[in-house]
């Protein structure tokens, strides 16, 4: 029997901007046309006022680790324990889940509250996922 | 909702817990349900409502030969038999049905006859949670814990005492899947699932059920057993991502869910003397105790270290040994319900001696859902 694939995304109409735009190597938010409000996940209306005057826009890219776990066991598939899985707090302020690249997998090396910035990491033709580094200077 | 207006006049788990491979998921819910019947003296065509979750209540209705004239099949995860008791209580107040069954049963460990459960990969936790690794509970559900320990001053010891104290419960209680002793230390080198918790502070995974029966005050002391009233409850949603969560500081869904439950029962904390939060992994007693208004948060870690819910401790919590260590087969808010009703009953294997008051609280998902009920064994 095959090993089972790597959990892969599938894009639904109101989510395909943010799947496009990390294969353009951009990690795109949305924000309300009336009351501000930057919210994630995607979706065609203002969670906070109903509003569906939203736009879309590319974020900084910039956040700080604000929890995370390290995966030892049961691993899913196509990962190669121990990983972590953290959650990103970006600057314009959603918080999203992602994995942190080029950083020891490690208690030590993965302090909360340190700086981080996107980073692309290509699944197939059709999927690149957004991961983060630890931010440069 | 009246104050004890509906009581648990039935209550049992099923006939064995722990590994029963010779039963499929949907008869660990007839065994639980013929328990309770039997346990209140009644016969099945007495059931005019029925709650269950995962498994649908046609389902249980059908397997079981009940016609009903109320259903409820809230499925928020482990807490749903939480909101059931609420929703049955209101509906049993409204005239819409008079005796209540509500089932639960996972073959969690011999997995036979058990649903899949499954993360769509476009649904909104496949495109956005599933990608990055995740894979069952134990490599979520801690997902916010170390922004909790930053935030509030919490111990990676003072969380490891949850699972020690709840194991000197798990040994008083004979049905207990895991009653050796264990210090912090052992827990603390125990295997290492998903840092920070190690397999000492997740879970145990088992087969089992439990079933209960409400029915309205009035009704409740013709049954063999003493009547346990529902004085207050609580229930709520957040989200089911938990990376969407608003704060890992605390759990939204219980702020929610625990002080309406204390609200409606006209209560004070230092009333409890009995609190069951379920355990499915170490972290949840400490947001429960600080979500539920016992303490501020920066306390719970070292009011747990300290003793103060261990067996002679002035707040004794999960008296059955919890999720760590009594038996947890996937959902595990029915147990929680099934050793309040047995301390109300004054009839637990570890009783908490003269207990009055029992809170019960439950989590479903990955902080996704909560419910709170409220027992008193006085009118
Ligand atoms: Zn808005």
């Amino acid at each position: 029997m095959a090993e089972p694939a790597r959990a892969r995304p599938k894009p639904t109409p109101e989510t395909q901007h943010y799947w496009d735009g990390a294969k353009a190597g951009e990690l795109r938010l949305q924000r309300c046309d009336d009351c501000s409000n930057v919210y994630f996940p995607p979706r065609p209306f203002c969670p906070s006022c109903a509003s569906r005057k939203v736009s879309v826009f590319q974020a900084s890219g910039k956040g700080f680790l604000y929890s995370y776990v390290i995966n030892h066991r049961p691993a899913a598939p196509g990962f190669t324990p121990p990983y972590a899985i953290a959650v990103v707090e970006l600057d314009e302020g959603p918080r999203l889940m992602s994995s942190i690249i080029d950083c020891p997998q490690t208690p030590e090396a993965l302090e909360l509250d340190m700086k981080l910035e996107v980073a692309f990491e290509k699944l197939d033709d059709t999927i690149t996922l957004p991961v983060f580094r630890p931010a440069k200077g | 909702m009246r104050r004890n207006a509906v009581a648990v006049v039935g209550a049992a788990e099923t006939t064995e817990l722990g590994v029963i491979p010779n039963m499929s998921q949907i008869q660990l819910h007839a065994d639980a349900a013929l328990n309770a019947i039997k346990d209140a003296g009644l016969k099945l065509s007495d059931i005019d409502g029925i709650a269950t979750a995962v498994e649908t209540p046609q389902q249980i209705a059908h397997y079981l030969g009940i016609t009903p004239t109320w259903v409820d099949g809230t499925s928020v995860g482990g807490c749903s038999f939480m909101l059931h008791v609420r929703h049955a209580a209101a509906a049993i107040e409204a005239g819409l049905c008079k005796t209540v069954l509500i089932t639960h049963a996972e073959s969690g460990k011999s997995m036979i006859g058990k649903l899949p459960r499954s993360m769509p990969a476009d649904s909104l936790q496949g495109q956005f949670e599933a990608p990055y690794g995740v894979y069952g509970p134990p490599s979520m559900f801690p997902i916010p814990v170390l922004r909790y320990m930053k935030t509030h001053g919490i111990t990676h010891e003072q969380i490891a005492s949850v699972a020690v104290f709840q194991r000197e419960w798990a040994a008083k209680n004979p049905r207990a899947m895991m009653k050796a002793p264990i210090t912090v230390d052992d827990v603390l080198n125990s295997k290492m699932i998903a840092y920070p918790f190690r397999i000492l502070q997740c879970c145990l995974v088992t087969d089992g059920g439990g079933a209960l029966i409400l029915t309205s005050a009035d009704r409740a002391k013709d049954f063999p057993n003493k009547p346990v009233y529902i004085l207050g409850t609580g229930e709520s949603v957040e989200t089911p991502m938990v990376s969407q969560m608003k704060t890992f500081d605390s759990s939204g869904a219980f702020t929610v869910a625990g002080p309406t439950a204390f609200r409606e029962a006209g209560i004070a904390h230092k009333d409890v003397d009995h609190l069951m939060i379920y355990d499915a992994f170490a972290h949840l007693p400490l947001y429960g105790l600080g979500d539920l208004g016992f303490m501020p948060h920066e306390e719970t870690g070292k009011f747990i270290a300290d003793g103060n819910t261990r067996p002679g401790g002035k707040l004794p919590m999960n008296t059955n040994g919890g999720g760590l260590s009594y038996m947890h087969s996937g959902m595990y808010g029915m147990y929680a319900l099934q050793e309040s009703v047995r301390q109300m009953r004054g009839i637990a294997p570890a009783q908490v001696p003269g207990a009055k008051i029992s809170v019960c609280h439950g989590v479903g998902g990955m902080f996704a859902a909560s419910g709170t009920v409220i027992f008193t064994n006085e009118k």
